[in-house]
This record gives C-alpha cells, sequence and structure tokens, in this order.
C-alpha cells in the first residue's frame, strides 16, 4: 500500500504562491477560498533576522482527527492514506474543521467542508500533484513514503526536516525539509 | 550577438511536441468533454514563458508551463497560472468606447468598432495635416505593441516609447553598454544557474518574479553557491543569502567602488582577463584610491571587515561570479553610474562570457514580411534621447511626456497608448495628467480599464493573450528559441486582437502599402516559410529550440566599445566631461520626520495590471506599508493599523495597512507597486491598497540617459486614517 507524502525545501521555496494559485485554477477552488497558503514568520531584531516560508496545506496526518470527528463519515481515508471528504455524505457541520490542528479546511460554496486532496485525481493518472508540478523552485517533492528508493524517501533520509506541529500526535505527511 | 538561420533545426529533434494535439476522452462525472491542448506564451507579465493551456469545452480550465520552452520549463509563476482570471475578468473592456464626459471621468459611449476607428483615424489626420505626424506619439508595453509601433512609423512619427526603459531598465543597459559594448536585455543573460558567487544589489529575485530566474536561483541555493544581498530590506532573497547587508540607501556605489579598491589593492582580480580584454586599470586604480573599505563603511554602514570578506570571497570563486545587474534600477539619478559601477565589478573578476557570470546569448533572424520602406520621419523624436539625455539609446516615455506638456522643441498632440497605464508607470502622475490635458486625441488600447482609460477619447478593447496571435516572439537566450503565441479561444465580447486594430486603423490612414498581407495567419505563414518552418508546424510546436550556445568569449573577443576592450575607464563618458569611473555622491537626506520611501514588487502581481485578477487577487488584495518595529514603537504605530503617507510636497496617499516588521531599516518604508488604485471599473481592486507612484512628486533624471529615479522622496505615516 502507498502512502503519499510531501517533502518541500525550505531552502529555496521563495513564497511566490505559484502553488496556492495552481492548486486553485486545477481545483476550481471558490473565488475567496485556498487549499493551501504561504506562510512567513521572521525572528530576531533588523538587520540579524531570520526568515522561514512555509507552504502550507493539509498534511495528510496518518491518525487524523478529522476523520475520527466526523459524525458521518465524509471525512475518509482514500488510496495511499490521502484524507478525502466525500461531499454526499458531508452535512457542513465543522466539525472536522474544529479538530483539525492546521486550520486546513474551510466550507465551500456549496455547504461542504473542503481541503487539499493530494490532487489524488491528478495523481491517479500518474501525474504529480498541480502545485508540485509547477512550482517554479521545484521546491516540492511528492511520493511514495513506503517507496525506499523514491525521490521522497530518499530525500527525507538524507536532509533534516519537521513537520508541522508534530506534537499534536496527528502523524502528518507533509515535511518540511531544513 | 550570433544569429543563426531557422532552417537547420525546425524539424530537428529539439522541437516539442506538445499542443495543438486534439484528444478527445471521458471524464467519469461529468460526461465526455472535447478536451483541447494548446501551446502560446503568456503574458501576464513581459517575460513570456511557454505556456499550454487546457481547453475543455471551449473554456481555458488550465495552464501549465509549456515543458520544453527554455523560459518556463514545465512551470509558471502565479500570475501565469492565473492567466485564466484575465480571460475571464468581468471588468474587462467589451466595447470599443467613445468619451462623452470629461476627461478622466469615465463617461463614454459604445461604439462600433468601424465609428471608433473611423474617429481616430480622422483626428489623426487632421493632427498630421496640421502638425505634421510626429505630433503623435505611442506608448506601449508588452509583446503585442510591435504592430502599433509600426503602423506608427507608417504614418510618420518616430515618438514610440516604453516606460520598460527609462522607468525601469534604461540605466543598466547604459552601465554594461559603456562597459562590455553590450546591453543586457531579456532575458537577463545572467547564468544564476551555474554561480559559485550571486551578488544581488536591491534585486528581489524570488518576490520579483522572473520564472526563469527564479528557477535558476532556487538551483544556485541547491548547488550550494554562496549569496551576498544588498538591500534596506531584508527580502526573500536576503533569507536565502550568506550574507545579507542593511546598506544605507543611495550608497551603492560607495560599496561597490571599496569593493573594486580591495580588488585592485589585494591584486585579487582576474588578472589573465583584465589584460586579455580590460583597457584603462590604471586609471580606475587612481580613481579609486581613496575608496577604502573604511572609507565606505563610514557611508554605507557596512562594516568594513564585512566588505573585505565578502570582496575576498567573491574573488575566490571568480570567474563564477555574477553580480546580478537588477531590472527595475531606477533609484536616485546616477542609476547609470551605479550600474556602470556592477559591470566594472564583473569586469575586474571576469564574469562577462564566464560560466557562472554573464552568458553569451544566441539568437534567431526571423526575415521579415517584405514591406515598402518605411518614411523617414521629418523630424527627429522629441524625447530627449541622444540629446539633452546622451546616452539613452531608446525613446524615453518621460521625455515624450515632458515634451508633450512643454510643447517643445514641437508639439504633441495625440497620444497612442498600449498596454501601459502610464498614470501608475510613469511618476507622479499628476504631471502625466497635465500632459494629457494638452492632447486632442487619446486613445487607450487595453483589456482592462485601468486609470489612463478614464482619460481616454477612444478606448479600444483587445483580445487578452489567451484570445490573439502576436508577432512571433525570437528569444535571446543561452538556447536560442522562436515561440508562437495563438489563440487558445475565440476573443471573448466585441474585443479584438491588436494586430487587427492597429492594422484597420493603417488602412483607414491611407497606409494599405504597409499591409500586404490580409491577417495574420498569412504574415505569420509568410515570416515562417521565409525560414523552411510553417504556422502549421509552429502551431503544433508553440515553441522550436535550439542548441545551446557556448556562451563564452572567445580569446580574441573583439567588444563593442570604441577601444575594442572592457572600459574600465571610460572615454566616452570623459570626452562628455562627467565622471569616466563611478563616483559615490551623498542623496537627499529625510527631513526630519520623514521615511525614505521604497517600493518593489509582489510575486503575484505585474505592476497594477493583474491586482484587478480574481483568480491570484485574493492571495494578495492590497499592498502594505512595511515599517521596521522600532520606528512603529516610537511612533506607536500598531500592527496592520490603517495609516496614510504623507510625501515632502504634502501629497497624501490612500489609506493602508502598516506592516509592522523586523525586515525593514527603521530608515525606510516599503510598498508593493502597483495598488492604490481609483479606476472605478475596476471593481475588484479600486480603492484597495496605495499608490507609490502617486507619491514619487520628486523625480531624480539621470542626466546621462533619462532614467526617473524615484527613491529620493520621503513620507510621514499619518495615523487615525
Ligand atoms: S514570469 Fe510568470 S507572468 Fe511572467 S511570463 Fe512567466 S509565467 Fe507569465
Amino acid at each position: 500500500m502507498a502512502r503519499y507524502g510531501m517533502a518541500i525545501d525550505k531552502r529555496t521555496c521563495m513564497g511566490c504562491a505559484s502553488c496556492v494559485v495552481s492548486c486553485k485554477v486545477e481545483n476550481k477552488v471558490d473565488e475567496t477560498a485556498f487549499r493551501c497558503r504561504i506562510v512567513q514568520r521572521s525572528t530576531g531584531e533588523f538587520p540579524n533576522v531570520h526568515l522561514d516560508i512555509f507552504s502550507e496545506r493539509c498534511n495528510q496526518c496518518a491518525d487524523a482527527p478529522c476523520v475520527w470527528n466526523c459524525p458521518t463519515g465524509a471525512s475518509h481515508y482514500a488510496g495511499g492514506g490521502v484524507v478525502l471528504v466525500a461531499e454526499d455524505l458531508c452535512t457542513g457541520c465543522k466539525a472536522c474543521m474544529a479538530a483539525c490542528p492546521y486550520d486546513a479546511r474551510f466550507i465551500n460554496e456549496k455547504g461542504y467542508a473542503e481541503k487539499c486532496t493530494f490532487c489524488l485525481h491528478r495523481v491517479k493518472q500518474g501525474m504529480e500533484p498541480s502545485c508540485v508540478s509547477t512550482c517554479p523552485s521545484r521546491a516540492m517533492i511528492f511520493g511514495d513514503l513506503e517507496d525506499p528508493n523514491g525521490a521522497l524517501a530518499r530525500t527525507l533520509g538524507a536532509r533534516g526536516h519537521r513537520a508541522l506541529k508534530a506534537e499534536a500526535g496527528t502523524k502528518p505527511n507533509v515535511f518540511y525539509l531544513e | 550577438m550570433e544569429r543563426r538561420k531557422f532552417l537547420q533545426i525546425a524539424t530537428g529533434g529539439a522541437a516539442a511536441a506538445v499542443g495543438g494535439v486534439v484528444a478527445v476522452w471521458p471524464q467519469a462525472a461529468a460526461g465526455p468533454k472535447l478536451v483541447r491542448k494548446v501551446s502560446t506564451f503568456c503574458e501576464l507579465c513581459f517575460w513570456k514563458c511557454g505556456v499550454v493551456a487546457t481547453v475543455e469545452d471551449g473554456v481555458v480550465t488550465k495552464l501549465d508551463g509549456h515543458p520544453s520552452h527554455p523560459l518556463s520549463m514545465g512551470r509558471l509563476c502565479p500570475r501565469g497560472n492565473g492567466g485564466t482570471g484575465l480571460l475571464y475578468d468581468p471588468d474587462r473592456l467589451k466595447k470599443p468606447l467613445i468619451r462623452t464626459g470629461k476627461r478622466g471621468g469615465e463617461q463614454f459611449k459604445e461604439a462600433s468598432w468601424d465609428e471608433a476607428l473611423g474617429y481616430i483615424a480622422r483626428k489623426m489626420e487632421r493632427i498630421k495635416s496640421e502638425h505634421g505626424p510626429e505630433a503623435m506619439a505611442l506608448f506601449t508595453h508588452g509583446h503585442g505593441g510591435s504592430f502599433f509601433g509600426n503602423m506608427l512609423k507608417a504614418y510618420g512619427s518616430p515618438n514610440i516609447a516604453a516606460p520598460s526603459y527609462a522607468q525601469c531598465r534604461g540605466p543598466r543597459e547604459v552601465g554594461f553598454q559603456l562597459t562590455f559594448g553590450s546591453g543586457i536585455g531579456s532575458p537577463e543573460n545572467t547564468d544564476i544557474a551555474n554561480t559559485r558567487f550571486l551578488v544581488l544589489i536591491g534585486s528581489h529575485l524570488g518576490e520579483n518574479m522572473h520564472n526563469t530566474q527564479v528557477q535558476e536561483f532556487a538551483e544556485c541555493i541547491r548547488r550550494g553557491a554562496k549569496i551576498c544581498v544588498v538591500d534596506p530590506r531584508y527580502s526573500v532573497a536576503a533569507s536565502k543569502a550568506n550574507w545579507y547587508l542593511p546598506i544605507k540607501p543611495g550608497t551603492d556605489i560607495a560599496l561597490l567602488m571599496s569593493w573594486v579598491n580591495v580588488l585592485l589593492e589585494e591584486g585579487l582580480y582576474n588578472k589573465e582577463y583584465v589584460d586579455r580584454y580590460g583597457t584603462g586599470l590604471a586609471e580606475l586604480r587612481a580613481a579609486t584610491k581613496e575608496n577604502t573599505p573604511e572609507w565606505a563603511a563610514a557611508i554605507t554602514e557596512i562594516p568594513a571587515e564585512t566588505i573585505r570578506t565578502v570582496v575576498r570571497e567573491m574573488a575566490a570563486a571568480k570567474p563564477a561570479v555574477l553580480v546580478h545587474p537588477g531590472r527595475h534600477v531606477t533609484w536616485y539619478g546616477d542609476d547609470a553610474q551605479r550600474s556602470r559601477a556592477i559591470a566594472i565589478l564583473n569586469g575586474l573578476l571576469g564574469s562577462w562570457g564566464s560560466k557562472g557570470g554573464f552568458y553569451l546569448p544566441g539568437g534567431v533572424d526571423i526575415p521579415k514580411y517584405a514591406v515598402p520602406p518605411l518614411p523617414k520621419p521629418a523630424r527627429a523624436a522629441l524625447d530627449g534621447a541622444g540629446t539633452r539625455y546622451p546616452l539613452a539609446d531608446e525613446t524615453l516615455a518621460s521625455g515624450l511626456c515632458d515634451a508633450t506638456l512643454s510643447g517643445s522643441p514641437y508639439p504633441v498632440k495625440g497620444w497612442i497608448v498600449y498596454g501601459t497605464n502610464l498614470v501608475q508607470s510613469l511618476p507622479n502622475p499628476k504631471h502625466t495628467l497635465e500632459a494629457i490635458d494638452r492632447l486632442d486625441l487619446l486613445v487607450v488600447v487595453d483589456v482592462l480599464p485601468a486609470e489612463i482609460a478614464g482619460y481616454a477619447d477612444v478606448v479600444l478593447p483587445e483580445a487578452t493573450y489567451l484570445e490573439r496571435y502576436d508577432d512571433l516572439y525570437a528569444g535571446t537566450f543561452r538556447t536560442p528559441f522562436v515561440a508562437l503565441r495563438q489563440p487558445v479561444v475565440k476573443p471573448m465580447y466585441d474585443s479584438r486582437p491588436g494586430w487587427w486594430i492597429a492594422r484597420e486603423l493603417g488602412l483607414r490612414l491611407g497606409l494599405q502599402q504597409y499591409y500586404p498581407w490580409r491577417d495574420i495567419e498569412q504574415y505569420l505563414d509568410g515570416r515562417l516559410t521565409k525560414m523552411g518552418s510553417s504556422l502549421g508546424q509552429m502551431q503544433k510546436a508553440g515553441v522550436v529550440v535550439y542548441p545551446p550556445e557556448d556562451g563564452t568569449l572567445p580569446a580574441d573577443h573583439k567588444f563593442d566599445t570604441p577601444s575594442g576592450k572592457v572600459e574600465f575607464y571610460s572615454k566616452t563618458l570623459a570626452e562628455m566631461g562627467v565622471d569616466a569611473v563611478p563616483k559615490h555622491y551623498a542623496k537627499p537626506e529625510a527631513p526630519e520626520g520623514h521615511l525614505r520611501l521604497l517600493f518593489g514588487r509582489s510575486p503575484l502581481h505585474t505592476f497594477g495590471r493583474t491586482t484587478n485578477n480574481r483568480v491570484m487577487g485574493y492571495v494578495v488584495r492590497e499592498n502594505e506599508v512595511w515599517v521596521n518595529n522600532k520606528t512603529a514603537a516610537e511612533l506607536g504605530l500598531k500592527q496592520n493599523e490603517r495609516v496614510r503617507l504623507v510625501n515632502q510636497d504634502g501629497v497624501k496617499s490612500n489609506a493602508v495597512r502598516a506592516r509592522v516588521t523586523n525586515r525593514i531599516r527603521p530608515d525606510c518604508v516599503y510598498m508593493v507597486h502597483g495598488f492604490g488604485h481609483t479606476a472605478s471599473k475596476l471593481r475588484h481592486t479600486a480603492g484597495r491598497g496605495a499608490s507609490d507612484s502617486e507619491l514619487v512628486t520628486r523625480v531624480s533624471v539621470d542626466p546621462l540617459m533619462g532614467g526617473t529615479g524615484m527613491f529620493n522622496n520621503f513620507v510621514r505615516l499619518e495615523r487615525g486614517a
């Protein structure tokens, strides 16, 4: 069984938001909404500053509180461990939004919970998620964490990395390379 | 520049085989759809990346980077990704408009094309008979402008300018021309991907989103090249750097000349290169004797030790060092000299024509479509290029505007403005609007109703880049290429492609002889056939890519300078009575209680041309004014508080949010350019954020080439907005 994951290289990510826009177009996201976002955090006092840039989205947690907290089973695991929302089961109750430690979800104009799907519809056709395929910095690596010879597992093996809010215990599958 | 014939490889393996393919496949949920992929190139900015558009049942649903176009390599920047937001912008210009109210009042009546073009042609005929054809001027930006340029030349005017020269990259062209006998051009011939040491002077690559350069910047980081960023603001690029030098604004020349001083004093420069290719080293040495790091430290506020360390490391990486020339470089009015200082530094390191420095690009000559020789204008252009501004080698948009206002040396009575919002692209809009007041005719050709359209007598709605052909793009690059822009879908509303508008106007002006082609397909096919290709072939491929150039200097290379060498000392400048070696001069200082106003780019926006785009418009919906946290504390200013900027001449901006940050010097503020629209018909962006352009009321004009330096303006922050 594949377990899909993503590594994003903080060294080369420019925070340009190509991922954000490409995702929006690919998935026809509502006009004012996004499935991913750029977060910049700077510390220190000028000029001794450190800046971190994160391209953030659903972490496709292996232990996903949105899935256990969904009263109808709309939030579920699909192929590759990707968390999806089945719209026909979703009531828009927002329990998943309250449970998600990453603020990764929103209620769309149709009234359903929506979030990143790792572009599973593209992955099934042998393509990369839209954000990964357009990233001008080539800072994003998508792949199967279970494939030890794949670029993702090899990169994570070779480089220091961390997940966001790993302490929340949700076993996130998006990693940031230091 | 090497130019080669197309024929050699038009049928070769380098041609891309994407695009043009018509395919049908069932889509599980929504039933079968007709899906087409069409290759073209982007126009969300001037970089012109290759694009593959997906069209489903006549709707453009996705834009992807063309995989084999050398400028995109399968990737697009956020703006390119959001191109459908322009195509489907509900605020687009839809019908030709003729003004009914007063100028600037945005009052128009809809007109047919025949009526609108007839109106313009009659006015242009009158201007020609009363004042001569030179009294018509054209301002243009973007790839589609060429057809209007040709039309105006055929009409008899030399007054054709793009703000991208005197308001943007002009100074660096002049600085490099003086030194290496060659400008930088676009795309820049910078070998960022292979450099071992990258220096960015005020250039915020990554926020300044030139797709190819950003791709190479990432590659440069991955390869572990050393990076030094010199900027009053801690940019994204600064966060990637080994050295961040928080320079005092306006002192870059002092820093650059102190680096020159160390290279010469410590004998660290590239002796072999300089001996072989250079001239004027003794004069350079004499002129920079006093420019020690200690001298520069007092001016730049960068410690002398840092200055020394950085340049020693730079020298260790030579010749694979790239002191980047930047792009928007009209800052302080001595910008051509600063660019020359950058060129001299690159020359000493031997980076021009070396791997990891500047490559010598290749190009392709596409034969022209045969037309009769264009008339020679009876009077020279009146912008001041080559006269008042002796080294300007392109027409000055600001010069045309000034001459319109002064009526000297001869009157200008009509403007055609194509693809540029002069109210924001020229500094000091008040001045621009006064010039517009002198006109008998203002025609605006554009896709969206920006401010300038509100002042037009006639507004002509152009089809977007996804709905039209334009002229071929022969790219000068490491791998030269020829690219085609073609319609992905048919023009919406009553919009028309630029080529059609220009040609129709030309025909109405009696210029039939210059239009021996019936339509654009015939024109393009005619050009392509002469190179052994065809329109059909290009429609499929989208781009044809040539094998890479070597890009390095041959041993006997003759530079296109008067001496044939790299000129460390410029006799041209000496003969003009100006500094033959760049010198630092102090810039105006902020009046009490004021901060220097700097501006730059967001990766999501191309000037003010994309702020109305609803696809990416919600990511960065308005600009902010960056204020250092200590400065903010002194002013009692809170995060996100709304303020107005009031400049030294009392001009007050729109209210704008304060971004209190540790990422800028305490003596400056910074804004992203292109916001603060007042055009009411740009419904998504009107009234959001503040315009830097209107605060730039002091323009420091470069005496060498007429560039409009814009960073000598100062603002105070007015609270309670
Ligand atoms: S850099 Fe971006 S906006 Fe400019 S041409 Fe390329 S994709 Fe289009």
